[in-house]
């Protein structure tokens, strides 16, 4: 439960959603198949998204891979998108969290306190069913494997 | 939030709150007694750590099962990390930034970066409360019916107990600076629910009280407060059963009934720091519950530095709890308010039913009826102007909605 804070990992995933807002589990969804899978000096966590918590995960990490849900309109159920924010200037293009205070928050957030790690990838799905319930739809359930591999190659890249 | 305007008098106002936890009792419904502390743990994820104290007292009460000594502290304690960062989070990234002109957090930090900089650090003793106690901050997954999985030795509270030192002064200034901000005068008539636990601030156990002078136990919680469909919405709104005070049945729970039903039993740096921010025995402005959280935020942690100096280990982290066919009822102070579990128990422990009532369900009607009040001194204003307005005045009252920035889908039916 208390050890010493271990040093910062070369690069962290974090997977952020909620298992019981169906489709917006897909990056806890993605994050336990990575467990399995996870190279050396990676560390995976789990998020709602809230930006503290958000820069707590990724602050002074070289390498951080958010893998989330996003709303679209109009949506194309399990389209997947990639975007690199490595440039102090790069906003998210639009894209749309599933949450209330979302990731662009996070990101101005730990801009403006000078908290954002080296690199980050966003990994996003759009989401169908963001409804109370657990299960993912099946248009998002079949791009998990492939989201995953999609998070791994930039782990090993 | 609708708003029909007729002949320039607000003759509506609705408010459609999202309400999780409908969903939570039916998915409860035919599960282990043991499992409600994980489950409704996921339905909010600032305060988790209410959602799993209620249910665990709920399910504690049904089988007969009590806490007391350290795991009852350590309960208490875990409890105090959920105040200092959900307050927290509340003060800095959403309130402040309403009092100061600025659309959001984002912004407020590129020009107060020490400001915001003091508000993480909170947050962030909270956090490390969660983590200790909890297993993690967010969906804690040490806490079980009865206690905890691990209870941890006075040792590893040393740390803990060194940050929370180094937050107080933190916390202490963050009262001063929000006594600072400007406040609309604008008063909130309705009857004041709250816990209360003899001799000290309740957080996360207590009787019912109102400033009405209703004092009932948690098994009588749904003899005095009755939920009802209305037509505008899915979520079901509270009242006070029988009149209420002067025939209103509206009441509020959260920091201004805490606070004025219970600003006698603060811890001594907590009520010296509300003193001295003006606040008096009674705050009923729902603009200034932003000093209330302020305050509570300090009273959390003496309470959590007191709790950590007078520990002992227990002998063992948690207390048998044998299922038996009862029902049980739990209450807490959930950093919004009153949260009400109730779970009926078959004999092998399987759930039969659950019954969980948040605070912003309870908050619902009384906020309403405020932004009735606030809407009509502002009509002059344009739509956007307005549902700006209103942002910040539903803001007040910190329900679940309002960890989004700008949440508000405004419809003013001008007629």
């Amino acid at each position: 439960m208390t050890a010493p804070s271990p040093p910062r990992p070369r690069a962290v995933v974090i997977g952020v959603g909620n298992e019981f807002r169906r489709d917006d589990g897909a990056g806890l969804t993605v994050v336990a198949l990575l467990a399995r899978q996870l190279p050396a000096g990676v560390s995976l966590t789990v998020n709602d998204g809230e930006p503290t918590r958000m820069i707590e995960a990724w602050a002074g990490t070289p390498l951080a891979i958010v893998v989330d849900a996003v709303r679209a309109e109009p949506a194309v159920l399990g389209r997947l998108h990639r975007l690199v924010l490595d440039q102090p200037a790069m906003g998210l293009g639009g894209m749309v969290s599933s949450h209330g205070l979302g990731l662009d928050d996070a990101v101005g957030l730990g801009r403006a306190l000078g908290r954002m790690p080296g690199r980050l990838i966003v990994h996003a799905v759009e989401a169908g069913d963001l409804s109370q319930g657990t299960g993912l739809t099946p248009a998002v359930a079949a791009v998990i494997d492939t989201l995953a591999a999609a998070v791994l190659h930039d782990l090993r890249s | 939030m609708y708003v029909l305007v007729s002949d320039g008098r607000v003759a509506e106002v609705q408010l459609n709150i999202y309400e999780p936890p409908r969903f939570f009792e039916a998915f409860l419904r035919g599960r282990a007694f043991t499992e409600p502390p994980d489950i409704t743990a996921r339905i909010c994820g600032i305060c988790p750590v209410a959602y799993q104290t209620s249910a665990c007292q709920a399910v504690e009460d049904a089988c007969g099962a009590e806490l007391d000594g350290p795991l009852a502290d350590l309960r208490r304690l875990l409890y105090c990390g959920e105040w200092i960062g959900s307050h927290a989070l509340h003060i800095y990234m959403l309130h402040a930034p309403d009092f100061l002109g600025y659309p959001g957090a984002v912004e407020m930090a590129a020009e107060h970066r020490d400001v915001v900089e003091r508000g993480l650090a909170l947050r962030g003793a909270g956090n490390a409360i969660m983590e200790l106690l909890g297993g993690r901050s967010i969906h804690p997954v040490n806490v079980r019916v009865g206690g905890f999985y691990r209870a941890p030795s006075p040792a590893e509270l040393a740390p803990l107990a060194q940050q929370l030192r180094d937050a107080l002064p933190l916390a202490l200034d963050t009262v001063r600076w929000v006594a600072g901000f400007d406040f609309p005068d604008f008063t909130c008539p309705h009857e004041l629910l709250a816990l209360a636990d003899p001799g000290r601030y309740p957080i996360e156990r207590g009787t019912l009280a109102t400033s009405g002078g209703r004092a009932f136990t948690a098994a009588e919680f749904e003899q005095h407060v009755a939920e009802e469909q209305v037509p505008h919405s899915t979520a079901l709104h509270a009242r006070l059963t029988g009149n209420g005070l002067d025939g209103n049945d509206r009441y509020l729970t959260g920091p201004l009934a805490r606070y004025t039903l219970n600003s006698g039993s603060l811890p001594p740096l907590a009520a010296q720091a509300a003193a001295e921010a003006g606040l008096g025995p009674d705050c009923r402005n729902p603009f200034r519950s932003v000093v209330v959280r302020a305050v509570e935020i300090v009273c959390a942690i003496e309470e959590a530095l007191r709790l950590i100096e007078g520990y002992r280990r227990p002998a063992r982290p948690a207390v048998a709890v044998t299922a038996r066919e009862a029902t049980g009822h739990g209450v807490s102070e959930a950093p919004r308010g009153v949260l009400y579990h109730r779970y009926e128990l078959a004999a092998d422990g399987t759930i039969r039913s659950a019954r969980i009532v948040p605070p912003t369900s309870q908050n619902q009607r009384a906020i309403e009826d405020d932004l009735h009040h606030f809407v009509a001194d502002r009509l002059d204003f344009d739509d956007e102007q307005l549902t700006h307005a209103c942002e910040q005045a539903i803001r007040n009252y910190d329900p679940c909605i309002s960890c989004a920035t700008h949440f508000l889908d405004l419809r003013i039916d001008r007629r």
